[in-house]
């Protein structure tokens, strides 16, 4: 079995269960190069050689020995040119790839000095499918539409490991070379990666009344804010911030990375993991997510977009600390040990702070607090509970976000459409969707406004670089972009394939920092908006 | 067209004024000659059909028992105010045809619709030497390239043996005339139990092996006692049934699709089939230049699809006098 099979099973089902027994018969079966490839591909890292769609397009116009004008044509209607090209190429009898596509990048693609020859004997050979693979592999556009929960569990149920192990591997970075499942699979991957982050546990949304989580004493209760969930990791001297996406973050803030606090810190202990929250702060309060949007933004970090956007890591828990996973402990106790080294720390370095604890009676002066939460500039509340341990993932029952109105949800854009009008050449007009429970896009909302003139540039180009296919003037676009639509309303809609429509939905803002696999799921907004029990 | 071409365009569909015919008119006229049965050539209203013999018992199904056909042979000359007319095999579906005009010297040739591959259920496109070709375009782009059609069945068949190793059915939607029937003489010998059929598709079947055509051994679905769990079997559905509440009693089942669109991924995936088959009964790319260069046309006229890629290229690369018939003509074509 190589990729190319498995990439044509996930690519023949929509169902989640289907791919993931696609995936552990392939992870079970293939060879363990194929598999360090396949997972590379599947994480978006994709081999370095490419190839330009203009070069590859050009090759092909003289390879099929059709007029330029036919290609287009046949481009228009098919939609995708990666595929275009495969069907005008494809030799008379041509068969699946039927090598590794580890070694078809290793001796081919590497190595070649000019693509080619390697696309011409490839041209020579493979059937359609085959091709389309190869050409999005090297014009780098190759999606594979696995996120990453699902590309662990098939991992984990494969090989017999616990999910939690094959999380940390990966995310400690991942080599296509067999020695890294060959790691994986051991465990050294984890231990190897000084500044391996620890897998994030994820709230759930809480929905009705919070009085059914039981007395209010059992919580530990904290603003929900609205920054970049960050884990800040203090090893070897060394600091690393990991943003949730798994991203590197740690050049984007000096301010809490730099080299003088790690050599300053890691005297009084070896070793410290934080999970908070990096915030743009000014006056006592924290700025809007844009502000530190813009900052992320900026190639170059100068005096004065610091000084624009100055930020602070507000901590709320402490995974490790001096080298001892601290994970297993109760959060009472986490948090008992977080305030004495933050405690400590925070007085001469006080970007480096703790996220208090919020008091109350009662549930009743809870949900009042709550209500202060725009004013605040926070989302809402995260209650946790006390005596739970730090786990990986979305577990229902120990964390809940309780977020406060306006209703938003998180959705990827799928569809776009030229606007009208001074806006009819340029993309305005999208379609967001959201997961149904198959984890398949189901359309939730259009949305025609929300984003700046730049912004809408910047997606118009996105666009037009991404569109998977063409239905007269609607683009269908590869799900990727993640945005925050805010709404005044949900209701029931049978004439919407969700089954729900949205009230006034309007983009709030672009969630550069979250993959697609994360968007708001079809079953949740049915029970946070339309009532009725949890899915 | 021009004003005194042999063949012209009327609101009611192509006419031929010396023998006052229509070929698949779309609304009712006196002598209506038809291509074939499907329902975007054959229309009921008219006062008298000409078709080829093997398409006659479909035809009386779908137009009527009491609709006045005169069943003609492949190659048999009608002769009308001076107008030769005839039928010649198409190879698209049963009784499918070609019309041939001949007048004072002039042949026209209509294809309707038809296709060039192997298809076991029809008499073979034969090539009708001609003037003017106007000939359907359903898929003249040359991203259409069809593979072997018996390599699609053998890809249906590891489809259905995949579904039955898993314990489900295998729904294949596929036209309920002429795919259908193709598909199952495709299986015929190979397979080792009926094929169910949808209500939909059992009198065309019949039609078929009435006709002589041998097909793969079927049973109707309804035949099936109700609350039986089906499991195992492949089940010949019509595309309309996809996604209906027909569907359900065949609880874990994979939904194929068997059509020339499935060429692009994109189409597939769009329409939720699990499985998409490369099958058409119309030409592909090749087919459809093949045919224009042996006919020895010296005029193209394209229908149906896209009429306009094969008349320019037509024009521009093989200089021949090409046109398209008028936009808006075709319909949706049945595929
Ligand atoms: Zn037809
Ligand atoms: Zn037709």
């Amino acid at each position: 079995m190589n990729f190319f099979d498995l990439y044509r099973r996930l690519d023949q089902t929509q169902s989640t269960n289907d791919k993931l027994a696609a995936l552990v018969d392939f992870f079970a079966r293939a060879d363990a190069r194929e598999v360090a490839w396949a997972v590379a591909l599947v994480l978006g890292q994709l081999p370095p050689r490419r190839i330009s769609t203009k070069d590859l397009k050009a090759l092909a116009l003289r390879r099929a020995a059709v007029p330029g004008w036919l290609f287009e044509e046949s481009h228009a209607s098919v939609g995708d040119l990666a595929e275009t090209i495969a069907l005008l190429v494809e030799a008379p009898a041509p068969v699946p790839f039927d090598g590794l596509i580890a070694d078809f990048i290793e001796r081919e693609l590497l190595p070649a000095t000019d693509l080619t020859a390697a696309l011409e004997s490839a041209w020579d050979r493979w059937d359609a499918f085959s091709l389309f693979v190869l050409h999005k592999l090297l014009t780098g556009a190759l999606r594979v539409g696995v996120a990453k929960g699902l590309l662990v569990r098939a991992m984990a149920t494969a090989w017999s490991l616990p999910e939690v192990q094959v999380a940390q591997g990966i995310m400690a970075g991942w080599s296509p070379v067999a020695a890294s499942v060959e790691a994986l699979r051991t465990g050294a991957a984890v231990a190897s990666a000084w500044s391996t982050p620890m897998p994030f546990q994820l709230a759930s949304a809480l929905e009705g009344a919070p009085d059914a989580l039981g007395p209010l004493d059992d919580w530990q209760v904290e603003w929900k804010w609205d920054g970049i969930r960050a884990q800040w990791v203090l090893r070897e001297g060394q600091i690393a911030l990991w943003s949730r996406g798994e991203e590197l973050i740690t050049e984007r803030f000096p301010e809490l990375t730099h080299a003088a606090l790690a050599a300053e810190l890691s005297r009084a202990h070896a070793t410290v993991v934080l999970d908070g929250e990096v915030l743009g702060w000014r006056d006592d309060r924290p700025l809007p997510f844009q502000d530190l949007q813009t900052r992320i933004g900026r190639k170059t970090l100068n005096a004065k977009v610091l000084a624009a956007c100055p930020v602070r890591f507000l901590a709320y828990d402490l995974l490790e600390l001096d080298g001892a996973d601290l994970r297993a402990l109760p959060l009472s106790e986490r948090r008992a040990q977080l305030e004495a080294w933050v405690g400590a720390v925070h007085p001469g370095h006080p970007a480096l702070d703790r996220s208090p604890v919020v008091a109350a009676e009662g549930w009743a002066e809870l949900a009042a607090l709550r209500e202060s939460s725009r004013e605040r500039g926070v989302e809402g509340l995260m209650v946790k509970r006390k005596t739970a341990p730090y786990l990986h993932g979305r577990r229902r029952g120990d964390w809940w976000k309780w977020k406060v109105d306006p209703l938003t949800l998180d959705a990827v854009l799928v569809y776009a459409q030229a606007g009208r009008g001074k806006r009819s050449n340029l993309f305005t007009d999208y379609t967001f969707a959201v997961l149904d429970a198959d984890g398949a896009l189901v359309p939730v909302a259009k949305a025609y406004s929300g984003l700046d003139q730049k912004e809408i540039e910047t997606l118009d180009r996105w666009i037009r670089a991404h569109t998977r296919e063409r239905f007269g003037p609607v683009r269908s676009v590869e799900p990727f972009q993640v945005f925050e639509l805010a709404f005044e309303g949900i209701g029931p809609s049978p004439r919407h394939r969700a089954g729900v429509a949205l009230r006034f939905p309007r983009i709030l803002r672009w969630r550069h920092d979250k993959p697609a696999a994360e968007v708001d799921r079809l079953a949740d907004l049915r029970a946070r908006f339309l009532g009725g029990a949890p899915a | 067209m021009r004003p005194d071409d042999l063949v012209q365009l009327r609101p009611d569909g192509l006419y031929c004024p010396p023998a006052d015919l229509y070929i698949d008119p779309s609304g009712p006229v006196a002598r209506a000659w038809l291509t074939h049965a499907h329902a975007d050539h054959a229309r009921a209203g008219s006062t008298r059909y000409f078709a080829q013999r093997d398409a006659l018992a479909i035809l009386q199904h779908r137009l009527g028992a009491d609709a006045a056909i005169t069943p003609l042979a492949y190659g048999e000359v009608t002769e009308v105010d001076g107008v030769r007319v005839s039928l010649h095999p198409a190879g698209h579906i049963l009784g499918s045809a070609q019309v041939r005009v001949e007048y004072r010297g002039e042949v026209w040739v209509v294809t309707g619709d038809y296709k060039r591959d192997d298809d076991p259920t029809c008499a073979a496109f034969e090539v009708v030497p001609c003037d003017v070709l106007i000939t359907e375009a359903t898929f003249a782009l040359p991203v259409y390239r069809w593979r072997p059609p018996q390599e699609v069945v053998d890809e249906v068949l590891a489809w259905w043996q995949h579904c039955a190793a898993l314990g489900r059915n295998a729904v294949l939607c596929c036209y309920a005339l002429g795919k259908a029937q193709r598909v199952l003489a495709g299986l015929l010998g190979r397979a080792d139990r009926p094929v169910l059929l949808h209500g939909a598709m059992e009198p065309l079947v019949a039609a078929y092996r009435a006709a002589g055509v041998a097909l793969a051994e079927t049973a109707p679905v309804k035949e099936r006692a109700r609350g039986e769990k089906l499991a195992g079997e492949l089940i010949l559905a019509p595309p309309s049934a996809a996604g209906s509440t027909w569907m359900r009693r065949f609880g874990d089942c994979e939904v194929g699709f068997a059509s020339g669109w499935m060429q692009v991924r994109g189409d597939r995936r769009r329409k939720a089939y699990d499985r998409g088959f490369v099958l058409s009964d119309h030409a592909d790319w090749p087919g459809l230049l093949r045919t224009v260069a042996e006919t020895g046309a010296r005029r193209v006229i394209a229908t149906h699809g896209f009429s306009d890629p094969l008349a320019r290229y037509a024009r521009e690369a093989l200089g021949l006098d090409a046109e398209v018939l008028s936009a808006g003509y075709a319909g949706e074509e049945a595929e």
